[in-house]
């Protein structure tokens, strides 16, 4: 596959990605308004399921360019979930913060594992 | 409108962090993801001085742009938990370790090196110059 498509198929997963997650995050922050971030922890769980299908599929390369680096990169977010903790922390809500980076990195790994190995 | 910024920003920070990734990141899935570990720690660093810049610093729809788009795309938590399992399958244990620990420690850290660096140019501001 030439570079050029390859370029092609990870800006448009990151198009949709970026904008899917942007949306979703709003729409679950209305929906349920808590000083644990919900959307993020949503998000950044369902991206690690998805990708660790894709991951554990051997899918062909215009895939998993298309959805895994293209798409679940820009949905699934990693500086918004330590911005979100930081300020956790500078607020002192201590168990928040902790409760948040436990289940982060908890279900991410337990539902890329579901993906990976069981999908 | 915003979908259409936030969707230009994504296409930028996943493409920028798909040519980290041809460069830094080993085809061996056993291998330290470089790559990701750098895209994700300065991300946080971004982020991190993007949000606490002075209200109305930046128009509203650039650092939506920035910050949910390009900066969002650019960091990546899917790759890191599929990463750190596939050093954990290839036994390597220390490796998947220090990985956890670099992002779960480092990404905290970022984001406050991003901040302090924002909010010293901003007290330097205020106060006309240097303490």
């Amino acid at each position: 596959m030439s570079g050029a498509v390859c370029l092609l198929l990870v800006a448009a997963g990151g198009f949709a990605g970026a904008i899917v997650r942007y949306r979703l995050s709003q729409a679950i922050a209305k929906r349920f308004p808590s000083p644990l971030p919900y959307g993020t922890l949503t998000i950044n769980a369902t991206g690690s399921l998805l990708l660790g299908i894709i991951a554990g599929g051997h899918a062909p390369q215009w895939l998993a360019l298309l959805l895994g680096t293209g798409f679940m990169g820009a949905y699934t977010t990693f500086s918004t979930f330590k911005l979100e903790s930081v300020r956790l922390g500078r607020q002192r809500t201590w168990g928040y913060f902790a409760l948040y980076m436990v289940s982060s990195y908890g279900l991410g790994l337990i539902a890329a594992a579901f993906g990976l190995y069981i999908f | 409108m915003d979908m259409l910024i936030v969707g230009a920003g994504g296409i930028v920070g996943a493409l920028a962090r798909y040519g980290l990734s041809l460069v830094f990141n080993p085809a061996d899935p056993a291998a330290f993801p470089w790559g990701t570990l750098a895209c994700n720690l300065a991300g946080s660093f971004a982020l991190g001085s993007l949000a606490s810049a002075a209200e109305g610093r930046l128009p509203d729809w650039l650092k939506l742009g920035l910050s949910t788009g390009v900066i969002g795309s650019f960091t990546t938590f899917s790759t890191l938990s599929v990463e750190l399992l596939h050093l954990l399958q290839h036994g390597r244990l220390a490796a998947a370790l220090g990985y956890g620990l670099a992002s779960a420690a480092g990404g905290l850290l970022s984001v406050r090196a991003g901040m302090a660096l924002t909010e010293r140019r901003r007290y330097f501001a205020v106060k006309g110059g240097r303490p």
